[in-house]
């Protein structure tokens, strides 16, 4: 294992320099994140891991965590694309209260995003009687599910997808108009493109934090298997009735994690050749 | 500046040959002390700065009592009382549903106190050895209720509308104890109000919640219609609407209280479930609904 300095400027070459002092920090972290993981699936390899992990309970929760995840992150980047080149291309006022909405989810505790949720579209809630009167009852339904999952993850892919919009260059954007393209072929000919990247793994993040959503679902949605209750709802509570459902869970919702991660990880390496 | 530099890079350079041999052992080390601080100690001293181990008598000391969510107005009031009457002393609270509490001592979570909403979390424990052999006691009984918001928008008058269709219910999820026995109870109804009523009512359910204050949350919100609670529930939330449920179809709830094994502060631990068993903390539960033991 050859440590090489690693310079956006300069080819890797091999280095004698080798900082020790760098080291020790990152390995004790590298300990912390490691090691409970490692235990996971030391746990689950010594239990029956495919009974539980497909038991009615598990593959449920399964089953609705994908379909939620997927449809949110959907929602996501059909609204969210519009935002981001927005953001990215026009000056407007209220610019900046735009950004701090899209922002604010990122930092906020899920839980608080649940109570907000339900104080908001509960049946009591602040706009929870317009809803009633368009029949729409939004709390213990699949949708509500959906609605806190994009509540917390599409501000992920509008900053991602904000970032890839401007990093465009806008000699590029020039050159097209000056061909005499529309706005809408500019978009789909030469940013959608351009911005692929960016586009897919926001959409990647935004994804892998749905499937985790957890404080805002239960406070939300509430928790039936099978309507509204997620792997991550079955995990927390399982945990107490069956421990080895929950790590079989566990598990596997890390593995889809890796996979996940390891997609964005060829994606970066592919679009950069 | 070229100096300083000059002589960690030399430091550096020293260091580069021995770099995988190093590597290695600053791994196993990691690894030796990750499993070396094994659970127990590991917990231990973060426990002992919670529980204030005194070296002079003007240190807190703090006794933690886990406790079943319904019991957290009265043995909130019981707390300040014994507080009260042990000057010094702190008494802190960890509320959950039965089942999760029971998990956390499982898991090594460090308390010197629990009482459970029903025997069965209890057994578990003494099983496992976290009871101090003997002293787990009943200490009230408790009954189950069946609550609506103070709206009452699905027009529920009595236990048979429970079943009607469209009905927006909550109960406790199984595993809790306010949710078995809530299960119990629909058993009973089914004699009493004919069959497929325990069906059509559960059908009604849109969630099941983590412990029995959830349960009463939502139905204060006015998230759901109908919700199943303990008769204690409603003494600190008496704006709901109560439909009782008749003696022969309720279930008595015995809840118990145990010292644990592992308690640091076993004297005053014994001192608290002798306070809850005494005139002064039967009061009080008295007071928020509860019934005594018998």
């Amino acid at each position: 294992m050859n440590f090489r300095r690693l310079s956006s400027k300069h080819p890797v070459k091999t280095s004698s320099r080798f900082d020790w002092w760098f080291v020790i920090p990152g390995m004790m972290l590298l300990a912390l994140l490691g090691l409970p993981l490692a235990a996971l699936f030391l746990r689950a390899l010594g239990s029956d891991f495919f009974v539980h992990a497909f038991s009615e309970t598990a593959f449920s929760a399964l089953k609705l965590s994908f379909f939620t995840s997927l449809v949110s992150v959907t929602v996501s980047i059909l609204v969210g694309t519009p935002l981001a080149y927005t953001l990215s291309h026009w000056d407007f006022r209220g610019r900046a209260l735009v950004e701090l909405l899209i922002d604010l989810p990122v930092v906020l505790p899920p839980s608080v995003a649940g109570l907000a949720l339900l104080i908001a579209f509960g049946r009591q809630g602040v706009f929870g009687g317009w809803l009633a009167l368009l029949g729409v009852s939004l709390p213990f339904t699949t949708l509500a599910v959906i609605i806190a999952q994009t509540f917390v993850s599409a501000p992920l892919f509008v900053r991602s997808a904000r970032v890839g919009f401007e990093s465009i260059d806008p000699q590029l954007v020039e050159a097209t108009r000056v061909e005499g393209a529309s706005q809408w072929q500019l978009f789909y000919l030469v940013m959608l493109p351009l911005t692929g990247r960016a586009l897919i793994s926001g959409a990647i993040l935004a994804w892998t934090r749905s499937l985790g959503e957890f404080g805002a679902t239960i406070l939300f949605a509430g928790n039936l298997e099978g309507v509204t209750q997620t792997m991550p709802l079955a995990i927390y509570l399982g945990f107490e009735r069956n421990l080895d459902v929950a790590v079989a869970l566990s598990v596997m919702l890390v593995l889809v994690s890796v996979l996940l991660l390891a997609i964005m990880r060829w994606l970066d390496k592919y679009q950069s050749h | 500046m070229t100096i300083i530099v000059n002589k960690f890079n030399n430091l550096i350079d020293l260091t580069q040959n021995e770099n995988m041999k190093k590597i290695w052992t600053v791994l196993f080390i990691l690894i030796a002390a990750a499993s070396a601080c094994s659970a127990p100690a590991a917990i231990n001293p973060a426990s002992e700065a919670l529980a204030g181990e005194p070296t002079s008598a003007s240190e807190t000391v703090t006794l933690t009592v886990f406790a079943a969510a319904s019991l957290a107005d009265a043995f909130d009031e019981i707390g300040q009382n014994f507080e009260r009457d042990h000057p010094g002393l702190q008494v802190k609270f960890n509320y959950g549903g039965s089942q999760t509490l029971r998990t956390q001592i499982e898991q090594g979570a460090s308390a010197d106190v629990f009482a459970s909403a029903n025997q069965n979390e209890m057994d578990t424990l003494i099983r496992s050895n976290f009871v101090m052999t003997g002293s787990s006691q009943l200490f009230l009984s408790n009954m189950l209720v069946a609550v609506t918001p103070a709206a009452n928008p699905a027009g529920v008058s009595a236990l048979a509308d429970l079943a009607k269709p469209g009905l927006k219910l909550i109960l406790a999820a199984k595993e809790v104890p306010a949710g078995n026995y809530s299960l119990q109870v629909l058993e009973k109804l089914e004699t009493s109000l004919g069959g497929g009523y325990k069906e059509k009512v559960l059908a009604n359910v849109v969630s099941y919640e983590n412990d029995v204050k959830q349960v009463l949350s939502k139905i204060q919100l006015g998230e759901a219609d109908a919700g199943i609670v303990y008769l204690s529930d409603t003494v600190a939330v008496p704006m709901l609407k109560k439909i009782e449920i008749p003696v022969k179809d309720n279930v008595i709830a015995h809840y118990p209280l145990a010292v644990l094994d592992h308690s640091k502060q076993p004297i005053l631990a014994r001192a608290f479930v002798a306070f809850v068993l005494s005139g002064s903390g039967q009061a009080v539960l008295t007071k928020w609904g509860f019934l005594p033991v018998k």
